[in-house]
């Protein structure tokens, strides 16, 4: 089994968001200080569901990462979690881009990895919460494909996917070759193991630029945007809540449920 | 060349009717393409469906598409792409918008590069831009920290929108519209994908999506046992419960449950939000909620620059004190 994972750095969504700023003119999130990028959570989903296919059947996993300033500490993660090879699309062209110009670039850049049965991406990434490049990616290479993925079973040329609706699931079957986006339902990706960790670092990253794909530069990051972004801002909070004290916090809580009461809301 | 023109919904049916979203975005798009002065059609795919064109003129479309086709019973990529696009190429709508629902997130991105055209997923305000009459398109990014406003410059402009964002118009069974069926010219062969099974998590009680009152626990209520207590209270409220992502991630309530940007969007009266910090991704899925309620140990938790009423303190001693006095209130 071939697997490619897409995986995509980010500011890490966890951080407090007392700590979120915009530069509006930028029209750019300024990346909180001391808060270190991470991989973008639903795509360590991704790569846990490549691992537990090679966990069971064998096979090899290649990371693709685009972007500028990739932390290697950070993007090598999927290697040390159990993944065999990483290639990083690092350069400044590859800044900026929009749904378009992501997928254009990761599918060129599959497109000479050659080899694939199943592609993973996570649902969305943690930045813009788009949730198209998996779609697009698919598109570009005229692949079927299946969206919110929580559980996959690999046998016969085929994927059985058990796909997340709003009140369960549904168990999809696709051929092969595919792409696949993963949900958190998946479950929790592993945690590197010391071993995973010494591993990885003997990994030499492949980087690729735009003309190692054959990416035009018009078509690379933000020149190969389709979408204008117009403005970016951050909603104001009112932020006025009115605190119920009380001797105990029991007494508290019954407070509550009288203020309640009082604002006509039980 | 024809040129675009109009405003185009794409409408989800569920259980035999419109999806609450289809006459939400039906609402938005009348009044979208009132100020363009051009035309809202709806276009409704599935097998079964053509007693719903009337439920849509009602809801505001002047036209409905109508691709009625066995073939089309399930939503698949490979049957519904294909189905949605034809209809695109024939109206050649400007706008066309769809539902941020499972079937909507797969469906818009497809359409968008299969059309070469640009999607803007999740939108909760849309207008058209005075001057250029491009649609501005708003959506929250960095999972609710930010927002942004996209237009682009190519036809059609695509975004889905968030459930509960926008307004149906009141139902008027007198208005009337043309229906219009197009083919779906679906070859079987070229469909990679196949339904085996469809699993539904039952949850008893009030939905979370209809419920006036719903109360969340969050990472904080420590286990499943301390969900019997929210429950309990949702009960006595005649509300839903729902939880932030940790809990059902943790199997100690159903996925279904999941409230925020990636689970469901709550719009009730009251949210009490016991024992969760507030992230900006679980209020994504509540923030159209002006009486949020926190209870909540730690004072500096986001949820309290959220809420309107809160106590700080451990749920496990304010809680019960609360359900009491409710129960007391509510039986007085
Ligand atoms: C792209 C993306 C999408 C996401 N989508 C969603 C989503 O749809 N929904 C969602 O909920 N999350 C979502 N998340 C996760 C989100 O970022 C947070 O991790 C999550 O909401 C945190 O849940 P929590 O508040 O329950 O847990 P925590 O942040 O750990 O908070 C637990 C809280 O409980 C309080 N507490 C602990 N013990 C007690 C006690 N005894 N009494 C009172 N208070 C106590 C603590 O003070 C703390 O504030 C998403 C994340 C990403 C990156
Ligand atoms: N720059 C990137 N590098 C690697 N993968 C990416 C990149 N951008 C997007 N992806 C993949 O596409 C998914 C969806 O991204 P998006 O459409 O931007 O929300 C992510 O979860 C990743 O799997």
């Amino acid at each position: 089994m071939n697997m490619i994972v897409c995986v995509k750095q980010v500011i890490d969504p966890e951080a407090p968001p007392s700590s979120f700023r915009v530069d509006e003119a930028g029209k750019k999130v300024v990346p909180p200080a001391g808060v270190p990028p991470v991989i973008s959570p639903f795509d360590e989903n991704a790569v846990e569901a490549a691992l537990r296919i090679k966990d069971v059947q064998g096979g090899k996993i290649t990371v693709i990462s685009m972007g500028v300033n990739l932390l290697r500490e950070v993007v090598k993660k999927p290697l040390s979690m159990g993944a065999d090879e990483l290639v990083l699309l690092e350069d400044e062209a590859f800044a900026g881009g929009d749904s378009w110009s992501n997928a254009r670039a990761l599918a060129l850049a599959i497109k000479k990895i050659g080899v694939y049965d199943l592609i993973f991406c996570g649902r969305q990434a943690a930045d813009w919460d788009e949730g198209q490049v998996g779609s697009g990616i698919a598109e570009m290479l005229g692949l079927p494909g299946v969206t919110l993925a929580r559980k996959i079973d690999v046998s016969d040329g085929k994927a059985r996917v058990e796909q997340v609706t709003a009140d369960g699931y549904e168990v999809v079957e696709v051929s092969l070759p595919a792409l696949i986006t993963v949900s958190n339902e998946l479950g929790e990706a592993r945690y590197p193991t010391i071993k995973g960790i010494m591993a990885a670092k003997k990994i030499e990253p492949i980087v690729w630029k735009p003309a190692d794909i054959g990416l035009e530069p018009e078509q690379a990051g933000a020149a190969g945007r389709k979408i204008i972004l117009q403005k970016l801002y951050q909603p104001v909070h009112e932020g006025k809540c009115e605190i119920i004290e009380g001797e105990s916090p029991e007494e508290a809580g019954a407070k509550l449920a009288l203020k309640l009461r009082e604002a006509k809301l039980l | 060349m024809a040129e675009y023109s109009g405003v185009m919904v794409h409408a989800e049916a569920e259980e035999g009717k419109l999806a609450a979203i289809a006459t939400e975005l039906l609402g938005c798009g009348r009044r979208l393409a009132d100020d363009l002065g051009e035309e809202l059609s709806a276009v409704i795919v599935g097998s079964g469906v053509s007693n719903l064109a009337a439920e849509a003129f009602a809801s505001g479309a002047d036209k409905v598409y109508l691709v009625d086709d066995a073939l089309l019973q399930d939503y698949q990529t490979d049957t519904h792409v294909p189905a949605v696009e034809k209809v695109v190429r024939q109206a050649m709508p400007r706008i066309l918008l769809l539902g941020q629902t499972s079937i909507g997130r797969d469906l818009a991105p497809r359409l968008a590069f299969r059309l070469e055209t640009t999607a803007t997923m999740d939108c909760i305000e849309l207008d058209i831009d005075p001057g250029s009459k491009r649609l501005r398109r708003t959506k929250p990014v960095y999972g609710g920290n930010a927002r942004a406003v996209f237009t682009s410059e190519l036809d059609p402009q695509i975004a889905t929108v968030r459930t509960k964002a926008m307004t149906p118009l009141a139902p008027d069974t007198s208005r009337k519209g043309e229906v219009v069926n197009v083919a779906a010219g679906l070859d079987s062969s070229k469909v990679r994908t196949r339904v085996l099974e469809k699993v539904k998590q039952e949850v008893e009680g009030i939905s979370l999506e209809a419920a006036n009152v719903v109360i969340s626990g969050g990472r904080g209520m420590g286990g499943a046992e301390g969900f019997k207590q929210l429950e309990e209270l949702a009960k006595m409220l005649k509300g839903a419960m729902g939880a932030s992502r940790p809990p059902c991630d943790n199997g100690w309530v159903p996925d279904v449950l999941q409230v925020g940007l990636t689970g469901k969007i709550v719009a009730p009266d009251l949210y009490i939000a016991v024992a969760l910090s507030g992230s900006s991704q679980h209020m994504a899925g509540c923030s159209g909620c002006k009486n949020i309620v926190a209870i909540n140990k730690d004072p500096e938790a986001n949820i309290f620059r959220e809420a309107r009423f809160g106590v700080v303190g451990d749920w496990k001693k304010v809680l019960p004190a609360f359900s009491a006095k409710v129960k007391e209130l509510l039986a007085g």
